[in-house]
């Protein structure tokens, strides 16, 4: 018990620990939708492509960069967007080329002129220090947006993820929604870019996501339970990261990935059958690539 | 009296981007349609569809739309991700995208019973889609469809990738839908069933070869334009049968 309540007397871990729960919930939420989507890369390769504007906005906007580094995000996001649903072969091709350029144009940025704000390590692996209270207040915005948004567009996320095509045809604006949770993913990825690191968030929203799909046939469990494994795997890396003296984000990434393990040992065949179907890119007609009533 | 069309594509041209796939088209349904839409891969018949669904502009020519004709959409089986977390009431519920709750109402959940039930489905209703038999994700679609009270159902192979028994459940229960008011429109490469089931078939290769009752549209003439071969027609226990000529011995569709 006293290894739980030590750490808490210092207020840069009770800082930290706030963010990494609340980090693994918002990641593990939001990759429900990410994974089932067969967007896993897409995330991958938003997180380094919103490093990029990380970086910039620290050296044109340093009091805004997070402002910045977020519209970089968005922008990023939608362009990434556009491209996967107008070809398959041609999105790989340009996620890989928009998402790194703008990675090694943050890393030259930080190397040639340095950081105002996180250390360039910091930004890649994440870090529970100096983790302040505006960061804390961006992470509660950007959840409550989300809970919000998912609240509220719960069927039009819904039926988009599962079938684009119909819910399009039946008054869905599938456009509009898939917009909206490139928003929401790369808010997340801004907001929790500091505790997990720019190369470890893809890990959050992909593990907690597919823990939950092994456990469960029910989209609205996976989405209770992807949260809760997230935000455990963010609360339990923290204090290893504390103890072990090393990044946070890789403590959480580890930690998820010893519950994965762990419920893959359980759930067996069962566990690795539901979660055949989740590996396909974002498919811009279907998943067969049968002929598909969409543009 | 003939009734308003609900939707009419009045001398189309459709296509994607620089290829035009159908030509000069006319064609329009009402609620009194029951049509099948026939012919070769590539012909245009998702085109049309499409056209009809509104997802699609034409390149020319014009499509008038009954004020606020309710269109539902069934796709083929084969492409959804059957592996998706979902039960077969939360696929259905899913459609009624005019309620901002996640949750269903008590009403919802009364109408999403009442459609699945008369589908004969409505024990399946917490199932998970995976474990539904083809007839039985057929009919499931059917019930998302039905649940928007549509004017016109639009469904793309519904026949396809199911066996011989479920094809004629399906069918009828088509029939059924249609004998209760509503307009169906189908697309299908199986032309002996529809021959058999369906008043009323449009033969397409890039434009609408032929359409009206099947002995009419059945012929070798319009059959070897549609789908580019020779095929026979017979009368078998007073249906049509559509024998492939090219090949001995084997039926067509």
């Amino acid at each position: 018990m006293e290894a739980l309540i030590d750490p808490l007397q210092y207020g840069f871990f009770q800082r930290g620990l706030i963010v990494a729960t609340l980090s693994g919930a918002l990641l593990g939420f939001i990759g429900v939708y990410i994974v089932l989507r067969g967007m896993s890369y897409i995330g991958h390769g938003l997180s380094h492509a919103i490093f990029g504007g990380f970086a910039a906005m620290q050296l044109f906007a340093a009091s805004f960069y997070v402002l910045g580094a977020g519209l970089w995000g968005i922008a990023s996001a939608i362009a990434i967007t556009n491209v996967a649903r107008r070809s398959r072969l041609g999105a790989d091709a340009a996620i890989g080329v928009i998402t790194t350029a703008s990675f090694a144009l943050g890393v030259a940025l930080f190397a040639r002129f340095g950081s105002s704000g996180p250390a360039f390590d910091n930004a890649l692996f994440g870090s529970i220090l100096g983790i302040t209270n505006t960061q804390i207040f961006w992470l509660l915005l950007v959840t409550a947006f989300t809970a919000i948004v998912v609240f509220t567009r719960y069927r039009a996320l819904l039926f988009t993820t599962f079938d684009p095509e119909v819910a399009d045809v039946s008054g869905v604006k599938v456009g509009r929604t898939e917009a909206l949770l490139m928003i929401m993913l790369s808010l997340a990825i801004l907001v929790t870019l500091t505790v997990i690191g720019v190369t470890l968030v893809a890990a959050m929203l992909v593990i907690p996501a597919v823990v939950a799909r092994m456990l469960t046939d029910s989209f609205g469990r996976m989405l209770v339970l992807s949260t809760i494994v997230g935000s455990i795997s963010g609360l339990v890396g923290m204090y290893l990261s504390y103890y072990a003296g090393v990044p946070s984000g890789t403590m959480i990434v580890l930690v998820g990935t010893a519950v994965f393990l762990v419920v893959l040992a359980i759930t067996g065949v069962r566990g690795m059958r539901r979660t055949v179907g989740l590996d396909s890119h974002a498919a811009p007609t279907t998943t067969t690539g049968k002929e598909s009533i969409r543009p | 009296m003939a009734s308003a069309p609900l939707i009419a594509l009045r001398r189309v041209d459709a296509g994607y981007r620089h290829s035009t796939v159908l030509h000069d088209v006319d064609f329009a349904v009402d609620h009194r349609s029951f049509t099948g839409i026939v012919g070769p891969s590539g012909a245009g018949k998702t085109t049309l569809l499409r056209l009809l669904l509104g997802s699609l502009k034409p390149a020319s020519g014009t499509i008038e739309r009954s004020p606020g004709v309710a269109v539902s959409y069934v796709p083929q089986l084969e492409t959804v991700n059957w592996n998706f977390p979902i039960t077969v009431a939360e696929c259905v519920q899913m459609s009624r995208t005019g309620r901002r709750l996640p949750w269903a109402s008590r009403s919802e959940r009364a109408e999403v019973a009442a459609v699945l039930e008369r589908l004969g489905i409505g024990e399946l209703a917490q199932r998970h889609i995976r474990e539904l038999s083809g007839g039985q994700q057929q009919r499931m679609f059917l019930a998302r469809a039905l649940i928007r009270r549509p004017q016109l159902l639009l469904l793309d192979e519904p026949t396809s990738g199911v066996d011989i028994s479920t094809r004629h459940d399906v069918l009828h229960l088509l029939a059924d839908l249609h004998h209760d008011g509503m307009g169906i429109v189908l697309t299908t490469h199986d032309l002996n069933g529809m021959a058999a089931h369906l008043p009323d078939l449009v033969c397409v290769n890039g434009r609408i070869v032929a359409q009206g009752p099947p002995d009419a549209v059945i012929t070798p003439d319009v059959l070897e334009q549609t789908f580019g071969a020779r095929m026979e027609v017979l009368q078998h226990l007073g249906m049509l049968v559509v024998v492939d000529s090219s090949g001995p011995g084997r039926l067509a569709g």
